[in-house]
């Protein structure tokens, strides 16, 4: 009575573990903009934009993760 | 076995398979994305178009939602990274914005279901033609040779290090930068949309697997937590429609600033 089996590579595993890092770079650019906001709320918009460019540079490494799991199978 | 009320429903893993699509008038590539792409660039030139017809002093309700929409591209996306002489970039990003978020939330509107960019394709021709501007931009301000010689080697490197900052430059600004811009939206789109699709189909399939009620209840939970889910997506739209026009304009930035 098994209604889905779950088959295919390990790739989604490794995939997973290598979402860690960027998780955790994620996290520390987003914990400096609150602390940044808590201090000084006035500068929050320039904080932002540079948070997002940072963000999305640190995001990059786990999308190339993530298109690897596919080319990689 | 199938004595329940609903006929269940065939189960395949959804996959690559799903983002191919038919051509329609018996051309292969004239497919379901080539038209969401002519769809969404017609609505974006007439939503602009008659957003800015008939400008007033007292603005209406329409003039101050695309004065809203405009300043906010203009003061976050523009003016705060390029700095200034940004008017002459504005219109094109404007355009790449919204451009870039109509096609991402086609991902979630009926009739179309489906992120355009999800198709890798139609992404390496937007990096294109923002590599191009910011290339273009830097050859405009400096010139051939001295943009060039600015974009691979940056001020005040001792000459012993030339042989390892020149190629990494060169690397970073010319291959990576387009790379990265490109499959960013990509993956996001894509992994969006194969996220939902899992939800959707594997919930589909318990709700009506007969013969084990606790599957069924699983199966309209996953359907219900899916509508969460579109809600993210939506957000994760507009957000990399912020981050790619964002960094377009970050890269013209750099490629025009003097003392770099």
């Amino acid at each position: 009575m098994v209604p889905m089996l779950i088959g295919g590579s390990l790739n989604a595993i490794g995939y997973g573990i290598a979402t860690l890092g960027p998780g955790i770079g994620v996290a520390m650019i987003f914990a400096a903009v609150i602390n940044g906001t808590a201090r000084q709320p006035e500068a929050k918009p320039a904080m932002m934009s540079t948070a997002f460019i940072g963000f999305a540079v640190v995001e990059a490494l786990a999308l190339f993760g993530f298109a690897l799991a596919f080319i990689v199978s | 076995m199938s004595h329940g009320l609903l006929v269940p429903l065939e189960y395949h893993t959804p996959g690559l398979e799903d983002f191919k699509f038919h051509g329609t008038f018996g051309v292969t590539w004239l497919d379901k994305p080539f038209w969401q792409v002519i769809i969404s660039a017609v609505l974006v030139i007439g939503l602009w178009l008659w957003l800015s017809h008939s400008m007033k002093v007292v603005p209406g309700k329409r003039q101050v939602f695309a004065e809203y929409c405009y300043d906010f591209i203009r003061n976050t996306l523009a003016r705060d990274i390029i700095g200034s002489g940004f008017r002459k970039w504005l219109p094109y990003l404007v355009a790449l914005f919204s451009f870039i978020l109509v096609n991402n939330w086609f991902g979630e509107f009926f009739i179309f279901m489906f992120p355009t960019f999800s198709h890798v394709g139609f992404v390496y021709g937007m990096a294109l033609v923002s590599w191009v501007v910011y290339i273009a931009a830097g050859i405009r301000a400096h010139g051939p040779l001295k943009f060039f010689k600015n974009s691979i080697l940056p001020p005040d490197v001792p000459p012993a290090l030339w042989i390892l900052i020149i190629p990494l430059e060169f690397l970073s600004n010319f291959i990576t930068r387009p790379v990265t811009l490109a499959l960013r939206l990509f993956v996001n789109m894509f992994a969006g949309h194969l996220i939902i699709m899992i939800f959707l189909v594997g919930g589909g399939y318990l709700l009506t697997y007969s013969g084990n009620p606790m599957y069924n209840v699983t199966g309209g939970l996953s359907i219900i937590f899916s509508f969460a889910l579109f809600g993210l997506e939506l957000f994760v739209g507009f957000l990399q429609a912020y981050v790619f026009t964002i960094l377009s304009a970050q890269y013209v930035s750099t490629s025009i600033a003097s003392e770099h």
